[in-house]
């Protein structure tokens, strides 16, 4: 009996998006990062075209962090202590993107400021020849005083910068209009807010080529069903025409997974748990592979192992002979 | 394809005699085409038409249960392909494979360790569904011990891995009152496969490399009389897993494709190259039925079961636990009060903490329409009018004297419009994650 394999027939894509500038383009990357372009859900290859895989982000942080697992501490090892090491080290891990997270604080508990900003941002751009994101603590008014000197710094560079969030967009969003840069638009796990954003950050004049849309997740077991719900409706919805959805999407979880006490906690937990090193890998690794089969084009990690393990089930789902 | 209304009317007695409770036969039959009343409610029902409403209803992925000598398992019955459309109903079971190479003693000890196993997640206990004992010697012999020996030690349904007749029929005889599944039939024994199947009365499962293979096969082995089937479409890899299984949930769904109609049994550790933790995963969240595991290893075991615990969760019930005031270790006036959300995952993250300190604490659930603290807080759920009023409904006053109330960090801009709400008290603002808790109190509440 010959089973002929039903298709979907899309409408539409996934917008392109580039982070990072050659010396071509009016920047200094050795290399560019393009995501999104498919046209069908997923790795299904035989009804649509997957021009670009999704791609890793490593995060690393401008100063060793304080509240990290220790297992990633040691994993990190003092790489952990200089960002160009760092940034370095994730290049050297298979990263095709720096993710860089600035802190609040500087190390002696001072607020950080835009002169070590600059200097940070400066140290990893010239330490990787990869593209960049520099995101703020997450603090509204902290975000924005640093943002604008990382973006004044990199300026040319086309650094993905975040986070634009609906209460805190528009100093973002300036400072990408005016040096060349994307944005990362973040919003809580709704489909309709999700575009709102976009719309938002649209309107003042950013090109939707120069937006990844973040639609937030929560990790294995805190929530991350909410999130990957709203992806899988955001992709199908972006597939059949709603132009606002069509943006590619980047998620955290390396943040999310590394957070919660499965990860971060090893003694005085229930046995059943298992072994806490193998376990916390685990958690960041399902968390992510979880999120790519509903649509991320690009998932942010921590951990060095995962990053080769993530990279290997993202090749094999990309490679369209079966 | 379902039948609507008008043609499951057609097919009934058109008496309008009510004797199932409907006004008439149309509304009963409108009921019917929407699934909300059964057919055996009509006593007047003719044979002919019992058959062919049964076929036209039957769900497009044939349930498949399972029973052990306690307990029970289904699989099937789905109807969507995105689990935000409705929800995903039956969990993929998680069965844990063993080889009869194994001596009785080894056996017993792993499977009496496997079967033990309970992990508690938000109040729910998750654990193995199952084990799946495979002939790997050969002997029928020594897989009836082997089958013998694991039912000494589980109470739950098995999976007889045993490729030809008369290893299958060595470890059913092996069996009482148990309803385990078969594998497999493929092209080559078939036919004497669904014979000890038939004779036995239990499911099997079909083995192909094809699905047009597979297809045909099921036709044939159903036609033998074997209607309760499991699928084996030979999977090897992250890919072919999506490709074949996504397929096949769509022939079942968007085409009401029977030959192709059931759940499917995957063997995620079987191919070499594959991290089989993440291929499980992927067929946790992409139709996988029955997913067999070859390593017991609780720290993957864990996070596969928290992941399908997740996937089946029906998005239009958010699991919620009851706003109110909660004690913790027995707390008094002295003890600290923190507030948070009714989402469970948040409740049990923050409850789980506290109860972990060892020391006395309130716990002020508030009503955030089961949302965690950040999505409440966005969604304007959980604010300060809202905690304020919450403090007022459950009489927070009365049992804190002291009028400190610890917020979550995560809205820690709330704490100046908390302090307008609550005149008399004193905002405190606490760590942003539960797993903080415990330094938390320890450094800022001295009693």
């Amino acid at each position: 009996m010959a089973v002929e394999i039903p298709k979907e027939k899309w409408t539409a894509q996934v917008r392109k998006v580039t982070i990072g500038a050659t010396s071509e383009e009016g920047g200094t990357r050795a290399k560019t990062l393009t995501v999104g372009g498919e046209s069908a859900l997923p790795f299904l290859h035989y009804e649509g075209s997957f021009p670009n895989k999704p791609a890793l982000a490593v995060e690393i942080r401008d100063r060793k962090p304080d509240d990290w697992s220790p297992l990633l501490l040691d994993a990190l090892g003092e790489t952990a202590e200089d960002p160009a090491k760092w940034a370095q080290a994730a290049e050297a891990m298979g990263a095709d993107l720096i993710y860089l997270v600035l802190s609040a604080a500087t190390a002696d508990g001072n607020p950080n400021t835009p002169e070590n900003v600059r200097a940070v941002v400066r140290k990893v751009l010239d330490a990787t020849g990869l593209p960049i994101a520099v995101v703020g603590p997450g603090q509204a008014e902290i975000d924005n005083e640093l943002i604008v000197p990382a973006a004044e710094e990199a300026d040319g560079e086309r650094v993905l910068l975040g986070v634009c969030e609906e209460k805190n967009y528009r100093t973002i969003v300036a400072a990408a209009l005016a040096h060349n840069h994307l944005v990362q638009s973040k919003t809580p796990m709704d489909v309709n807010l999700s575009k709102q954003l976009v719309i938002l950050i649209n309107d003042m004049g950013l090109p939707l080529e120069r937006i990844m849309m973040d639609p937030t997740t929560g990790a294995l077991g805190y929530g991350i069903e909410y999130g990957y719900s709203v992806m899988e409706r955001l992709r199908l919805a972006a597939l059949t025409g709603d132009k606002m959805t069509q943006q590619p999407m980047i998620v955290d979880p390396g943040a999310e997974a590394w957070k919660v006490k499965e990860s971060k906690v090893g003694e005085g937990v229930p046995e059943a748990w298992g072994d806490w090193n193998r376990r916390a890998l685990n958690w960041e690794t399902l968390t992510a592979t979880t999120l790519i089969h509903s649509g991320a084009n690009i998932v942010i990690l921590r951990h060095p192992e995962n990053v080769a393990r993530v990279r290997k089930v993202i090749d094999d789902l990309s490679s369209a002979t079966t | 394809m379902a039948l609507t209304g008008l043609e499951i009317y057609k097919l009934l007695p058109q008496t309008n005699c009510k004797d199932c409770n409907y006004p008439t036969c149309l509304a009963f039959a409108m009921k019917l085409a929407a699934k909300q009343a059964d057919l055996a409610d009509c006593p007047h029902v003719s044979e002919e038409a019992k058959t062919k409403l049964a076929e036209a209803s039957a769900p497009p992925i044939r349930l498949l249960e399972l029973k052990g000598s306690e307990g029970e398992f289904q699989v099937g019955n789905e109807t969507v392909l995105f689990r935000h459309e409705k929800t995903f109903f039956n969990r993929c079971g998680v069965f844990l494979r063993l080889q009869d190479s194994l001596s009785a003693d080894e056996l017993k000890e792993k499977v009496a360790e496997a079967d033990a196993y309970h992990v508690d997640y938000v109040g729910i206990d998750l654990y193995l569904d199952g084990f799946a004992i495979e002939a790997a010697s050969g002997d029928p012999k020594t897989f009836g011990a082997a089958v013998a020996a694991v039912a000494e030690k589980t109470k739950r349904p098995l999976i007889l891995l045993a490729a030809t007749p008369d290893l299958a029929k060595a470890g059913i005889e092996a069996l009482d009152e148990t309803r385990p599944l078969l594998y497999a039939a493929d092209a080559d024994n078939w036919e004497a496969m669904a014979q000890v199947a038939k004779e036995a009365g239990l499911p099997l499962t079909v083995r192909a490399e094809t699905l047009d293979e597979l297809a045909d096969l099921t036709g044939k082995i159903k036609e033998a009389g074997v209607e309760d089937l499991a699928l084996d479409p030979s999977l090897s890899g992250y890919l072919d897993s999506l490709h074949k299984l996504t397929s096949l949930r769509r022939l079942a769904l968007k085409e009401n494709f029977r030959p192709l109609g059931y759940p499917v049994i995957t063997f995620p550790g079987s191919t070499e190259s594959v991290d089989a933790a993440i291929l499980a995963a992927e067929q946790i969240a992409k139709y996988g039925g029955l997913i067999v595991l070859d390593e017991f290893d609780p720290s993957t075991l864990y996070a596969l079961l928290v992941l399908r615990e997740n996937i089946y969760t029906n998005p239009q019930k958010p699991i919620q636990v009851q706003p109110g005031l909660y004690e913790i270790n027995d707390p008094d006036e002295n003890s600290p009060l923190m507030v948070t959300t009714n989402f469970s995952i948040t409740y049990f993250s923050v409850a789980n903490e506290v109860e972990g300190t060892g020391r006395p604490a309130w716990l002020l659930v508030a009503d955030a329409e089961g949302m965690s603290v950040l999505t409440a807080w966005a969604a304007g759920k959980f604010d300060a009018e809202r905690i304020a009023k919450d403090v007022k409904t459950f009489n927070v006053a009365d049992k804190v004297p002291h009028h400190k109330i610890i917020i979550p960090g995560h809205v820690a801009v709330i704490s100046g419009e908390l302090e307008e709400e609550l005149p008399d008290w004193e905002i405190m603002v606490g760590p942003r994650e539960a797993v903080d808790i415990a330094s938390y109190l320890k450094s800022m509440w001295t009693t």
